[in-house]
């Protein structure tokens, strides 16, 4: 026989609550919602959402910064750094339409899983309006078309692949960073002074949509300029240990090694590529070349001696000399004592873009945003005049074309710029097989009403 | 009283299931809006989705570990396999959830009789390292080799191209089950500072445990179960009885993990993606944590299990240093750096360290999981509140193996 504490009155209180728990669906309050997270109180929040853990976990701390830069700047605490010299002067110090700005931020662990489940607690959760960042393509595509659906903004931070603007493009998404096609566009002429046109490439990818992307945008242009692709190999992001895909490189008659790798996986195939002494070898009768499509001054950083020599290519570099860039740089080392990333910088001006499109529409209704951002022209951001294309929300501005120094100084000039390719080398049609060709379409913008 | 054909005890246990599924919203959402400890609160929409979620994949784990000892460390896989199950129905039929959560069942039961036909002429460590080799297999097919079927790490999703050939014209445009759809609240009360949501993918993940756990109750209680608790106490003897045991564990691998596709489906029925990375090793791990932490062999042990996790997940990653600022700034500033700087290695990024410090308490002072702490707090108050019992003469109940 066993005790029970089963009473009458337990019942009666458990079967009361079951009971509402079931008449809950019938009581509908429909009350006329404006848009998802509308902002009633004095302050409007945006969620970072960056990598903490993972292999592109340095770019995400940095972009953490630069992100806490541009809210302080728009709260109007610091020097302000690029308002002063941004060509839209909406924005007043005084928060965006009178709020203040506060964040939340999150990790997206690398894993577009993880990134969604962070960026849906920050939607439903902390009521963010906007949600800018993360490293890797695949996140920004899983969390893009998670902040379509839910009916917020999503300004792309560090993502570089052809698909965010292209076949996964969505209305309420705008990235600023460049991408996989203007890379290797920008690159191939540069690469055909230095290597020549008589050369033999061999790819090793990482194998998810900006590793696939990257290396089919450079082998069309290294094609083009008259090179030969031998092979292309998927490797595993996060591998960490790259020594089985770089031993049959030498031995397959290629002369050049292209990394299609970006953050530690960049740093840790490079690094092992020297040690394999491929610098140092001759092939077909010529020195081995590696060319790493995209650069940053973190892995740059991670990679030290190693890069020297090494082609690439960058959105933007704290080296450059224009007004934007110089204010951007003496705010963020005056806060944190460092120069700042290209993707720290990608973080800021996107926030910066968002908060002067609000003003400048006079909403924080997403579509009102949308409407504001496309076409939109501006300068004075570090990249020179950019504009905002309607049809893909793809940024269009210079792309840097890098080179790992020969005697760096400190551990941040360890790249020297080679050329500035102008923007109408890189600039492509919407419509562009490598972005989705016409099928791929923006949909129409979602406030979430 | 009794209730489908379950005893007193068990009927009492499955209302206070129940009432507390139902109450989650309410019961998650303890601190008012603004507060700092609203941090705290963890009652919003895809979080409380994920206990129901989880809870389901632990319930159905607890199934093959708790009741047979068969430690699996490939459960992932099917869980993965119910994802892509339910994105390909909606990206080939429409977005009702009906069509692709029983067909997840049913894939992810195929799967499980193919592995565990083969991993179960293994037992101990060579059948966790069997099943974990098969996850880990399917978690390369889907990351880099299916990649037509899957998408690679960017995960499958549906796009506006796709066939959907039965989508209506004024069908929601994202997971319903007959127009309920999922991301929907249906009442959202703002009492006091108190801001509640009721979410309708809640509810329906809710109302699937719910069947979920009864149907596990009745496993726990049947004489299967009772064949399943003799295969882990002594599988030798058995066979020396002359009793055939593999049968039965496969039985109970094919269960669980027909339990873990349908945990895998109702994720995508939430959120219309599905990731290769929710097959890796890493997630069959956490389901093992799960079981463990919450008291493996319980029935209620898993459910906590899988709250516990993902509430440090969810809630603790999210405290970042401003928010530390926001707590301590009242302290004098020496003091208030300090504790950042303490507590700055048990937060945000660092949230693994807080879960493994607490799971490690728990393994070493509590073997039996959460449900032990709760048994013995139990215990506690029964002694405080006087020895009735004892007065009486009665015997002790014995230990119930649904507390």
């Amino acid at each position: 026989m066993s005790k029970t504490n089963f009473t009458r009155r337990g019942l009666i209180k458990t079967g009361a609550a079951t009971g509402a728990g079931l008449a809950l669906p019938t009581i509908f309050t429909s009350g006329a919602m404006g848009f998802t997270n509308e902002p009633t109180g004095s302050t409007v929040k945006l969620g970072f959402n960056v990598p903490q853990t993972g292999p592109y976990a340095e770019e995400g701390l940095d972009e953490l910064r630069a992100q806490e830069l541009a809210v302080e700047h728009i709260n109007g605490i610091g020097d302000g750094g690029m308002l002063n010299t941004f060509s839209s002067k909406v924005l007043d110090g005084t928060g965006i339409l009178g709020k203040k700005v506060e964040f939340v931020t999150g990790d997206t662990q690398t894993k577009s899983d993880a990134a969604r489940a962070s960026a849906k607690s920050m939607i439903e959760k902390d009521g963010v309006l906007m949600i800018n960042g993360g490293s890797s393509s695949g996140v920004a595509v899983a969390v893009q078309s998670l902040c379509q659906d839910a009916g917020i903004m999503f300004m792309a931070g560090l993502t570089h692949s052809n698909d965010t603007t292209g076949k996964d493009r969505k209305a309420n998404g705008f990235r600023h960073f460049f991408n996989a096609y203007m890379s290797a566009a920008a690159l191939g002429p540069v690469l055909k002074n230095v290597y020549g046109t008589d050369r033999r490439a061999y790819h090793l990818t990482a194998d998810y949509t900006w590793g696939w992307t990257q290396q089919e945008s450079i082998q069309a242009s290294t094609e083009a300029i008259g090179w030969e692709t031998v092979n292309n190999v998927l490797t595993p992001v996060g591998a960490g240990d790259f020594s089985s895909y770089i031993t049959p490189v030498l031995q397959s008659g290629a002369d050049v090694l292209i990394l299609n790798h970006y953050g530690g996986d960049m740093v840790n195939s490079l690094s092992q590529a020297v040690q394999f002494g491929l610098r140092d070898a001759m092939a077909n009768g010529k020195q081995f070349e590696i060319v790493v499509p995209l650069y940053s001054e973190l892995m740059a950083a991670g990679a030290g001696d190693n890069i020297k020599g090494v082609y690439g290519s960058m959105n933007w570099n704290w080296q450059l000399t224009d007004e934007g860039t110089q204010a951007f740089v003496k705010s963020f080392g005056e806060k944190f004592g460092r120069p700042p990333s290209g993707s720290a910088h990608t973080c800021y001006v996107q926030t910066i873009l968002y908060a002067d499109a609000v003003t400048r529409a006079g909403a924080f209704n997403p579509c009102a945003v949308v409407e504001a951002l496309e076409g939109f022209e501006f300068d004075g951001l570090g990249n020179g005049p950019t504009l905002y294309r309607a049809e893909d929300h793809q940024c269009f501005k210079d792309v840097l074309v890098m080179k790992g120094a020969e005697n760096p100084t400190t551990e941040y000039d360890n790249l020297e710029i080679v050329e500035v390719t102008p923007v109408d080398q890189v600039i492509y049609p919407p419509n562009h097989p490598m972005f989705g060709g016409d099928e791929a379409s923006l949909g129409e913008c979602n406030d979430g009403a | 009283m009794r209730l489908l054909g379950l005893s007193r005890k068990d009927t009492r246990f499955l209302l206070i299931v129940i009432f507390l599924t139902m109450a989650t919203p309410i019961l998650l959402q303890p601190f008012p809006e603004g507060s700092g400890l609203a941090t705290f609160n963890a009652g919003y929409p895809d979080l409380m989705q994920r206990f129901a979620i989880f809870g389901i994949f632990a319930i159905g784990f607890n199934i093959l570990f708790g009741l047979t000892g068969y430690l699996s460390f490939g459960h992932a896989a099917f869980l993965g396999v119910g994802s892509y199950t339910v994105v390909w129905m909606y990206k080939l039929l429409d977005y009702n959830v009906v069509y692709g959560l029983p067909l997840a069942v049913a894939v992810s039961a195929v799967f499980a009789v193919v592995i565990g036909y083969v991993s179960l002429r293994r037992s101990g460590i060579y059948f966790s390292i069997l099943t974990l080799a098969f996850a880990q297999m399917s978690y390369n097919l889907a990351y880099s080799v299916l990649t037509p079927l899957t998408n690679g790490e960017t995960g499958l999703q549906v796009y506006g191209n796709d066939p959907q050939v039965l989508l209506g014209a004024t069908e929601a445009n994202s997971p319903h089950f007959f127009g309920w759809v999922m991301n929907d609240n249906f009442w959202e009360p703002v009492i006091g500072g108190w801001k509640f949501t009721f979410n309708n993918g809640y509810y329906f993940t809710a109302i699937i445990a719910i069947i979920a756990f009864y149907v596990s109750l009745r496993i726990f209680r049947s004489p299967f179960g009772l064949m399943l608790r003799a295969i882990k106490t002594n599988q030798t003897r058995l066979n020396y009885t002359g009793i055939n045991t593999r049968p039965y564990t496969l039985a109970a691998f094919v269960i669980s993990g027909m339990y873990a596709g349908l945990a895998g489906g109702l994720m995508a029925a939430m959120d219309p993606l599905a990731g290769a990375e929710r097959m890796q090793w890493t997630a069959s791990g956490e389901v093992v944590l799960m079981t463990i932490l919450g008291g493996a062999g319980t029935l209620m042990g898993p459910i906590l299990g899988a709250g516990f996790i993902k509430y440090f997940e969810n809630i603790f990653s999210k405290i970042n240093d401003s928010v530390l600022h926001g707590w301590f700034g009242f302290l004098p500033d020496g003091l208030e750096d300090f504790l950042i700087g303490v507590s700055h290695f048990f937060v945000g990024k660092s949230w693994h360290l807080t879960l493994g410090l607490l799971f490690m308490l728990v393994v070493v002072f509590l073997p039996g999981g959460l449900v032990e702490g709760g048994q013995r707090i139990a215990a506690m108050f029964r002694k405080k509140s006087g020895g009735k019992d004892d007065a009486a003469h009665q015997p002790k109940p014995a230990p119930h193996v649904a507390e």
